[in-house]
């Protein structure tokens, strides 16, 4: 016990002498946080769009007025014919452009009513679908005002509406978990596949495996330093995200503390596994960066939902461990869910992490003989 | 230019010789080409709502057939328990709930506002944001349409608004992911392939030799880059296939024009995979450091949000970030048939980043230490 | 008489310094090497040789000093020394993962020799080593002594003035060890000056002059046989036990 508890320390010293990589450890949860909390953002504020105003009256002013004063929209065209604004749209000056006809104000005394046109750039689907919501729901309403003189303060219909487990819809908040799935299973798999990897690589783990130390304290010998990193890592989110972001704290810090310690073991394994399947670094990398970075964002529920994907990709989403990884902190965090609540989603780790090191340990016997 | 020719013999020689490299370069992307693609969905189409209707009028029934003929709402279930509602919202089976109060129609018809109350699961962010856009236009039509029917006044609005969704009128967010995904697939591949080969060299100790021998380093150099930025150009073009045969994108521009610039983006980008490699000394350093840089590049893209609901001083930090560039490029040429002239900022901005960071690696490659 | 001999100096070096921080690697080393000699650099590890052989090279720049090879300073016009020099580190550095014929190819385009040329030399070379039926086998498959004798061999195949080697029989068996020295032989027969930091020390017996050192300085510099007779002993060994511990 006292040569692995030396052995460990000198692959601690080893980490931790290598400042450049600790220092991008720490910057790295702090600049994604950062970035999903002050940068990305799906708000709707200020949108370009341009005018193609055909009819240059006062209604079309007034309308044009109405757009600018509701915030969502800013004017940063004007277009005198059709093709400027193919143009800009083109070029991706404007989102979208809002086209008056000719006689615009006229139209809006006859019985048809007033066409006014929305042409939306949809290469981004959605901020096109947004856009042409928020805008409608403008021009609608200044036309319901104009068309029977309605009240302009009083809606028929008011809706009060509860944004709930997240009232000030901060993007940041349903990105904190995200951001601690990926930032732990990079650090705790892709970091111990490469270095264990990299010990194949050079002949040096025969060296070590001819010591007196037993495999399996190898084994713990080099992924116990990234525990530590990984606890440190996870607790430098939590708390930016609480003290900065506001992120709601509502359960048991010592359930969320489990839940980590599971799923940094899960990613320990899996780091573990790829490097008894890999034969070099380079491998390694590829393996881990490749199955782990895209999926673990965009198939873990982290930025799109689950519910939203064809049914093939949700089965595949339930073979995701990050996927369980930010259910279960979620639930623990923002609606203060308790042990049997999250059971299931521990159980479902568990299991993982018992299938990565059955894995492993057959992988390693056969290398060994 | 003999010296250069021998090698680049050397570099293919030795990334076709090492099989499961070539064979993950390929595969991986391909895969994750054919099964992300449709993970990342933000079709707004399903959102389920659970309704509690307390007031059984004309008007709530009208609201209720008009929420379920629209495209963008399920009805989850009806219910006239509003715990039971609750509760459905919290576990998630339902996303929006919709309570209308026993005195809603009567409010409208005394000409007070009628009241109802939306409850949005917001966790997700987004989709309650446009869940309540939706609503907030159901019911300002039904309400003021309501109203006129009852001064027996005309029940058209004079006002209508018409809306196209240019470039992609079907709002595929495929279309819009897909050039995305593609760029940070061969971008990921490019950069930790160059970064970690350098390095490797270095932990090999075969650098020492070619530095030992009088070979021009920017000779050395080109030769480290040109391979990478073949098999990056070779991976696009693989994925453009499978993009228009899979997910039938449309290729209004260029082709040319596409891998015009897609070299110019790789030989810069490739171009920082080797800065960096200058900097570490060990694969696992340099792979850390580069997946720091990519990640923060890939977040801050614009890739799954809109760059223009970003705060004014994160969209200059992206003018330093050569993926908005290239994913902006990706898009314009693709789906609006962008030329050269409508993308010469971005052009300007690759290639500017593209001598930076070339220079300085030139510069940061020591033969002699 | 003493202006001529200088003048056949192939390596000048005065008052080399090296430091890495606080700690001094090299202090205040001179000599010179002539041509075509066999000059020999013995030293415990970590007495400072390999930082010594990677700055005449020009791997590594001198903190202090002047250090010339081949008629070039090495800290100025690293890369005209470049083309007059070969050099085999400590570490095998030939691309494992080509055959033994494509490294050969790499290095010798490198250097500028022509293809017709490579071919010439390096069938010339592998024959004589008898590695000629493994040309095409690659490198990471060959034993650690062929490696060492296909890296000497590659590091003068564009026939230096001068060729470095850097503790180039560390590990490889006795035989294998006086087929090297034969190679080091055949290749001072054809003018080729041999600089050769080793640690084991009957090695230092073939050589024509050795310099033993310690903790970063010079301690002796002088033919083995002179500095046996210096110190009054049988062997080399001696002659370095009695220098580095002197107490």
């Amino acid at each position: 016990m006292k040569q692995l508890w030396v052995f460990i320390k000198k692959e601690s010293k080893h980490i931790f002498r290598d400042s450049r990589t600790l220092g991008v450890l720490f910057l790295m949860p702090l600049a994604q946080i950062l970035i999903f909390g002050y940068v990305i953002s799906t708000e709707i504020k200020d949108a370009r769009i341009g005018v193609y105003n055909k009819a240059n009256d006062y209604t079309s002013h007034q309308v044009t007025e109405r757009l600018i004063s509701s915030g969502y929209f800013k004017v940063v065209a004007y277009f005198s014919n059709k093709a400027e604004m193919e143009t800009s749209l083109r070029r991706g000056n404007i989102q979208m452009a809002v086209v008056f006809p000719g006689d615009f104000g006229n139209l809006m005394q006859s019985s048809d009513g007033a066409p006014l046109q929305l042409v939306a750039d949809a290469s981004e689907a959605n901020t096109a679908q947004m856009l042409v919501n928020y805008a409608q729901g403008i021009v609608n309403r200044y036309g319901w005002e104009k068309t029977g003189d309605i009240d302009q303060t009083t809606l028929p219909i008011q809706i009060d509406v509860r944004m709930f487990y997240n009232p000030s819809l901060k993007g940041v908040f349903m990105s904190v978990p995200g951001i601690m799935a990926m930032i732990l299973i990079l650090v705790s798999a892709m970091m111990t596949s490469i270095s264990i990897t990299r010990e194949k690589e050079f002949g040096s783990m025969e060296v070590l495996l001819i010591s007196p130390l037993k495999p399996w304290q190898i084994i713990v010998g080099k992924v116990a330093p990234y525990v530590l990193l990984s606890f440190v890592n996870a607790a430098t989110i939590l708390l930016v995200g609480i003290l900065i972001f506001e992120v709601p704290m509502n359960g048991s810090w010592l359930l969320l503390g489990f839940i980590n310690l599971i799923y940094i073991l899960l990613s320990l394994s899996l780091g573990i596994f790829i490097s008894t399947v890999a034969n070099s670094q380079m491998v390694a990398m590829f393996i881990s960066l490749f199955a782990l970075m895209l999926p673990t964002i965009l198939l873990s529920g982290f930025i799109y939902p689950i519910e939203n994907m064809p049914d093939p990709l949700q089965w595949l989403s339930l073979l995701m461990p990050p996927r369980w990884y930010i259910q279960s902190v979620k639930d623990v965090m923002f609606k203060g869910a308790g042990f049997f609540v999250v059971w299931k989603e521990l159980l479902i780790m568990i299991s993982f992490l018992s299938a990565f090191m059955i894995l492993s340990v057959k992988n390693f016997k056969i290398r060994l003989e | 230019m003999r010296i250069l020719y021998y090698l680049l013999q050397k570099e293919f020689i030795q990334i076709v010789r090492n099989k499961i490299i070539l064979r993950l370069i390929f595969i991986l992307p391909v895969v994750q080409l054919l099964v992300l693609v449709n993970a990342a969905t933000m079709d707004m189409k399903n959102m389920e709502m659970v309704i509690c209707d307390q007031d059984h009028s004309s008007l709530s029934n009208r609201l209720i057939s008009k929420i379920e003929a629209s495209p963008f709402f399920v009805l989850e279930r009806m219910t006239p328990d509003v715990a039971n509602g609750r509760e459905r919202l919290e576990s998630g089976e339902a996303d929006l709930m919709l309570v209308i109060p026993n005195d809603f129609e009567q409010d409208v018809i005394k000409g007070q506002s009628g009241e109802i109350q939306l409850l949005a699961n917001a966790i997700n962010s987004q989709k309650a944001q446009l869940g309540y856009a939706y609503m907030q236009r159901l019911t300002s039509d039904l309400g003021h349409q309501f109203k006129l029917e009852m001064t027996g006044e005309k029940t058209q609005s004079t006002l209508s608004s018409t809306y196209t969704y240019w470039y992609n009128p079907e709002l595929d967010y495929k279309f819009f992911m897909l050039p995305g995904i593609l760029v940070v697939l061969v971008s990921v591949v490019g950069m930790f392939l160059t970064a970690m080969n350098l390095v490797r060299e270095k932990e090999m100790g075969t650098i020492e030799q070619i530095n030992v021998t009088p070979v021009p380093k920017y000779t050395f150099i080109v030769a480290k880059l040109l391979p990478f930025l073949v098999i990056g150009l070779f991976e696009l073009a693989l994925g453009l296939v499978i993009g228009k045969f899979v997910y039938n994108v449309p290729m209004q521009g260029s082709l040319w024009l596409v891998f015009g610039i897609a070299s110019l983006y790789l030989a810069g980008l490739l171009g920082l995979g080797l800065l960096l490699s200058t900097f570490s000394a060990s694969q696992q350093q340099v792979t850390f450091v580069s997946y720091f840089f990519l990640l923060v590049f890939i977040l801050m893209s614009g890739i799954f949000t809109s760059v223009d609901n970003m705060p004014e001083w994160g969209q200059k930090v992206n003018l330093f970030n050569p993926l908005f560039y290239f994913i902006d490029v990706m898009r314009s040429i693709l789906l609006k048939g962008a030329q050269f002239w409508d993308l010469w900022r971005q052009i300007l901005g690759i290639t500017i980043l593209a001598i930076s960071f070339l220079t300085l690696a030139v510069l940061n490659y020591r033969k002699t230490s | 008489m003493r202006k001529a001999e200088s003048s056949m100096d192939v390596i000048k070096v005065d008052k080399l310094v090296k430091k890495f921080g606080d700690f001094t690697a090299n202090d205040h080393l001179s000599f010179q090497v002539k041509k075509g000699e066999i000059f020999g650099f013995l030293g415990a590890n970590g007495a400072g040789k390999t930082t010594a052989i990677k700055i005449l090279c020009g791997l590594s720049a001198p903190t202090e000093g002047r250090v010339e090879v081949a008629g070039f300073d090495v800290e100025h016009q690293t890369e005209k020394v470049k083309k007059s020099i070969g050099y085999m580190s400590q570490k095998f550095s030939l691309y494992e993962d080509l055959t033994v014929f494509e490294n050969i190819r790499l290095f010798g385009a490198i250097y500028g020799l022509s293809a017709g040329l490579i071919r010439e030399r390096s069938e010339r070379m592998l024959k004589n080593l008898g590695l000629y039926e493994q040309r095409n086998r690659l490198i990471g498959n060959l034993s650690l002594g062929w490696k060492q004798k296909l890296a000497f061999s590659v590091a003068i195949l564009h026939r230096p003035q001068i060729v470095f080697l850097d503790e180039p029989t560390s590990g490889v068996d006795p035989v294998t060890r006086r087929q090297f020295w034969e190679l080091i032989y055949q290749a001072a027969a054809e003018g080729i000056t041999v600089f050769i930091t080793t640690h084991y020390l009957d090695e230092a017996e073939y050589c024509d002059r050795v310099t033993i050192m310690a903790d970063g300085k010079i301690e002796a510099l002088e033919t083995p046989r002179k500095l046996k007779k210096q110190f009054d002993c049988e062997t080399m060994n001696e002659v370095f036990l009695k220098l580095t511990r002197p107490h």
